[in-house]
């Protein structure tokens, strides 16, 4: 069976500054990997590629077996067009650091729309499946309300839910946590924890160690645009092997 | 989540409420003495001076021929406003494409019709003829469909429709690029991920917010607009000012006549202000928790801030 996610000396350049300097890790279906290390390191980075919201410079990245952003032709890589780079985007659920909920539309309008408007869901089918999704993570009381009357911790579950709406076969998370108040870091991370329960495929950027340690099937340490350590989350944050993780790690505890 | 119950003896502690003396604003009553009395020499004058002859304004200001031109005016703000927002929006969408020829052609179009006077322009699309005596319609270089005396197909109305509305869609394609660019570039990546595609994205979830920016200059630009079919007086289009010119130039009866005209100019301005006021809190929907509040809470501040000369 292919892994979810496969990565193969990644490379991402921004100009001259080089922030991945050849990633090379696998993700297994059903599997949740959490990505830790310093501001900087190129983790969120990582995370755009493989939804190629940033195009990758060196290097092969698959998801599901399907190379990302590209198609191998003859020997040669070709540019997928836009049209075809949406539809798989659509299958890669996606959660922000800052939410990005859109502010002009309730709760329920943005967990509906995309499946209305990318997958030519009916309208009534949408509403039905939106109003589970928000009701799974809790939220089954704010249907009609807009994002600016929630907390930061409701709006992210709103987030979980649009993204969820699309039925996505691998889910990236983008420090979902990191930019709430800490008694709402909780609700976040239950909905996520739910999720795994439930066996889908994830990707966590975290600086939550405890949630790593618990949830996580693997944990890898990135620094300065390389994995620097990664095997079990035990192992990587219980007895890092490398002074650097080790450093790291003492500071965030 | 109930906040924790008060014991009485807390409450008991509650200071009492302040009721202090407001400070006073004897400038306020100063300069409302000044301005008033300003205010009313000029209304003395106005309706004394015999200038204004406003025995004649009455009798003209629901004449069916200004009438008629008030009502050609609003046709042609709406219509021409429209054509000018909906250029606007094309031309701003171009201008921000990935495409240089493209967002270049929306440079050049820009570039053309704000670096040039309406007034020139309005003249030139009315002369059109002499440049053009027939126009066709056409592949360029290949067969053509329409051919037409260019007089025949450029009336006023068009005139008023090719000037006013392309020289307005190049000034409204500077205020919708400016809508769309104050748009966090995190709602285009979230609805990328969600594998929405770049019209989609523009068309649902850019435009929509992009509105709250772009609607308080449009009302701007509407009430230009209303003021500027004045101009179409050159291309012998009936609108008010015109209804008010050939009136005057059969009874010599100008400033009366020109009084009616910006009566009903400012008359109509006046609704468009309220409108405006309307449009702005629908799309601001979902920015503001108390959208209600604001023109009465203003209004409040201002009688409580005059109230607070003498205080018993």
């Amino acid at each position: 069976m292919t892994a979810m996610v496969k990565a193969e000396g990644v490379h991402k350049r921004f100009g001259r500054l080089e922030v991945l300097k050849g990633i090379t890790l696998e993700v297994g279906r059903g599997e949740v990997m959490c990505i830790l290390g310093p501001s900087g390191s190129g983790k969120s980075t990582f995370l755009r590629c493989i939804n190629h919201l940033d195009k990758i410079n060196a290097g092969r990245l698959y998801v599901d077996g399907e190379l990302v952003g590209y198609r191998e032709r003859g020997g040669k890589l070709h540019e997928l067009p836009e049209r075809e780079v949406a539809r798989k985007r659509a299958e890669v659920g996606m959660v922000f650091q800052h939410f990005h909920l859109f502010p002009h539309m309730t709760a329920l309008e943005n967990v509906t729309l995309a499946p209305v408007q990318v997958s030519k869901v009916r309208r009534d089918e949408a509403r039905k499946q939106g109003t589970e999704l928000l009701a799974r993570v809790g939220l089954a009381d704010k249907l009609n309300t807009y994002p600016v009357a929630l907390s930061g911790g409701q709006q992210q579950r709103v987030a979980i839910a649009r993204a969820l709406a699309m039925r996505p076969k691998l889910m990236l998370f983008d420090e979902p946590t990191s930019a709430l108040d800490p008694e709402l870091v909780g609700e976040v991370l239950e909905a996520i924890r739910q999720l795994a329960r439930d066996g889908m495929t994830m990707i966590v950027v975290t600086h939550e160690m405890g949630f790593a340690r618990e949830v996580a099937d693997k944990a890898v340490f990135m620094d300065d645009g390389i994995v620097v350590e990664a095997g079990r989350p035990q192992d990587v944050l219980g007895s890092p092997k490398h002074e650097r993780t080790r450093a790291f790690l003492s500071k965030v505890l | 989540m109930s906040a924790p119950e008060l014991t009485e003896e807390q409450r008991a502690e509650r200071p009492e409420e302040i009721k202090a003396v407001p400070v006073r604003h004897p400038g306020r009553w100063i300069a409302a003495a000044v301005i008033l009395l300003f205010v009313a020499a000029a209304v003395r004058s106005i309706v004394t001076s015999q200038g204004f002859q406003w025995h004649v304004v009455g009798h003209y200001l629901f004449d069916s021929r200004i009438l008629r031109g008030v009502l050609a005016t609003i046709y042609l703000t709406a219509l021409c406003q429209g054509i000018g927002i909906l250029l606007g929006v094309i031309a701003a969408v171009m201008r921000l494409s990935p495409n240089p020829i493209v967002s270049g052609a929306s440079w050049l179009y820009i570039w053309f019709f704000r670096g040039t006077p309406l007034l020139v322009q309005i003249l030139f699309w009315y002369n059109i003829a002499a440049l053009f005596p027939t126009i066709s319609l056409g592949i360029p270089f290949g067969p053509t469909f329409v051919h037409a005396h260019a007089n025949t197909i450029v009336t006023p109305l068009v005139t008023a429709m090719l000037g006013l509305g392309l020289n307005e869609g190049a000034y409204m394609s500077e205020i919708v690029r400016a809508g769309i660019i104050s748009v966090d570039e995190g709602q285009t990546l979230a609805a990328q991920s969600l594998g929405m595609g770049r019209l989609q994205i523009m068309r649902r979830i850019v435009l929509p917010q992009a509105m709250r920016v772009i609607i308080p200059p449009t009302g701007n630009e509407t009430i230009s607009m209303l003021k500027n079919t004045s101009l179409l007086v050159v291309a012998s289009y009936g609108e008010l000012l015109f209804s008010a010119q050939s009136i005057y130039d059969v009874n010599y009866k100008v400033i009366p006549l020109l009084i009616v005209a910006s009566i009903w100019y400012l008359a109509m301005t006046s609704v468009l202000y309220v409108g405006q006021y309307f449009i702005e809190r629908r799309f601001g929907r979902g920015f503001t928790r108390a959208e209600r509040a604001t023109m009465r809470a203003r209004w409040l501040t201002f009688e409580r801030g005059g109230a607070a000369g003498p205080v018993a």
